[in-house]
């Protein structure tokens, strides 16, 4: 191997110490990082489309989610769809926050920074509710263990009731992408108070943001397959 | 080494990404674009899964489908709009994109495929 050596211009070749990738080692490790996680998520909806495909009956999304808060009007879909909405804006004020910090307007990525905490806090108590709306069941009751949504009952599946594989799908899907949600939630409020405090005004750039922003999109990207996949399709 | 312009060392980092006034206006307008995009694409997937029914099977397929590449113009927004993927390097988007997507890919083929023989061994 030795022979070749002298042949690599040194000019043109990466000499070490920056980045070939045009791109800083924390947000390289974020991306790194987001593909193994989105290989995990994809691993739950596929075996979501392993068990969908092999059952002979599944409940429909449309018969399950017709809950609002605050009302007993049929309305199929819509809360969910008001979730991914909170979920999508949230996004939004995310990249004006990273925007506002490649301008160095510290008030305008402390705003932005601050309503996606509040869209993040809002879709998890939308979570809470809905879990506590699927948990009780057909008959809206939460009183008794026996006849509620668990992972060891599952009331949905008139047809074939011993196939608890939709409320473990329901629990384990939307759970661990709210985990994922919680965890963003306090990290962006952690950025938020840094942002507060200045750190990253006296450091010269607001790179943090678009780290934990890279992670914020990614909790939405998630929620875009899981409605999909779980309540759509 | 200094006077090359595709290498970053990280303490230059800033002054390369940071923006003037007029280029945030510009990125903002994307941002609203890309917003209205998801939001009118959203609102169309629940107004398909409530106006058709998934019982009848004429048409369920074609709105599956429907669903499924709505949903994969919203990730490709999200990605490379609102995550920047768009905007980075080109091996670095490629590093990111054509591992994941293969090897999605081929897992959604193999055990779809399985899910549906196992289905059939059941019924």
């Amino acid at each position: 191997m030795a022979e070749h050596v002298g042949n690599v211009d040194t000019a043109t070749a990466w000499g070490g110490g920056v980045s070939p990738f045009r791109v800083t080692y924390g947000k390289m490790m974020m991306w790194f990082f987001l593909v193994s996680d989105a290989l995990t998520f994809g691993g739950f909806l596929v075996a979501l489309g392993f068990a969908k495909a092999s059952a002979d009956s599944w409940p429909v999304a449309e018969e399950v989610f017709f809950h609002f808060p605050m009302t007993h009007a049929n309305l199929p879909l819509i809360y969910v769809a008001l979730m991914t909405f909170i979920l999508i804006v949230s996004s939004v004020t995310m990249v004006l926050a990273v925007e506002a910090g490649h301008r160095m307007d510290q008030k305008g990525v402390q705003k932005w920074l601050g309503w996606t905490v509040v869209g993040g806090a809002i879709f998890l108590l939308s979570q809470a509710w809905e879990w506590g709306t699927f948990i009780a069941g057909p008959d809206g009751i939460l009183s008794t263990w026996a006849d509620n949504a668990t992972l060891t009952n599952n009331p949905y599946n008139i047809a074939n009731p011993d196939d608890l594989r939709y409320t473990n799908f329901f629990f384990f899907v939307t759970g661990f992408h709210g985990f994922h949600v919680f965890t963003g939630v306090v990290i962006n409020l952690l950025v938020f108070l840094q942002v507060r405090k200045g750190v990253y005004q006296a450091r010269g750039h607001y790179e943090m943001v678009e780290k934990v922003g890279l992670y914020w999109h990614f909790v939405d990207l998630v929620w875009v397959f899981v409605f999909t996949f779980f309540y759509l399709v | 080494m200094e006077n090359r312009d595709d290498l970053i060392v990280n303490d230059s980092y800033a002054p390369m990404v940071n923006h003037s006034e007029e280029e945030g206006k510009a990125i903002r307008k994307k941002v609203w674009f890309v917003t209205i995009l998801l939001s009118v694409i959203t609102t169309v997937e629940v107004a398909m899964g409530i106006i058709l029914s998934n019982k009848d099977a004429s048409y369920w397929d074609f709105v599956k489908w429907s669903f499924i590449i709505l949903t994969v113009v919203k990730a490709f927004y999200i990605v490379m709009e609102f995550m920047h993927l768009g905007h980075e390097n080109k091996t670095l988007r490629r590093l990111i994109i054509i591992p994941y997507v293969f090897f999605i890919i081929y897992m959604i083929f193999l055990i779809i495929m399985e899910g549906f023989k196992v289905g059939a061994g059941y019924n």
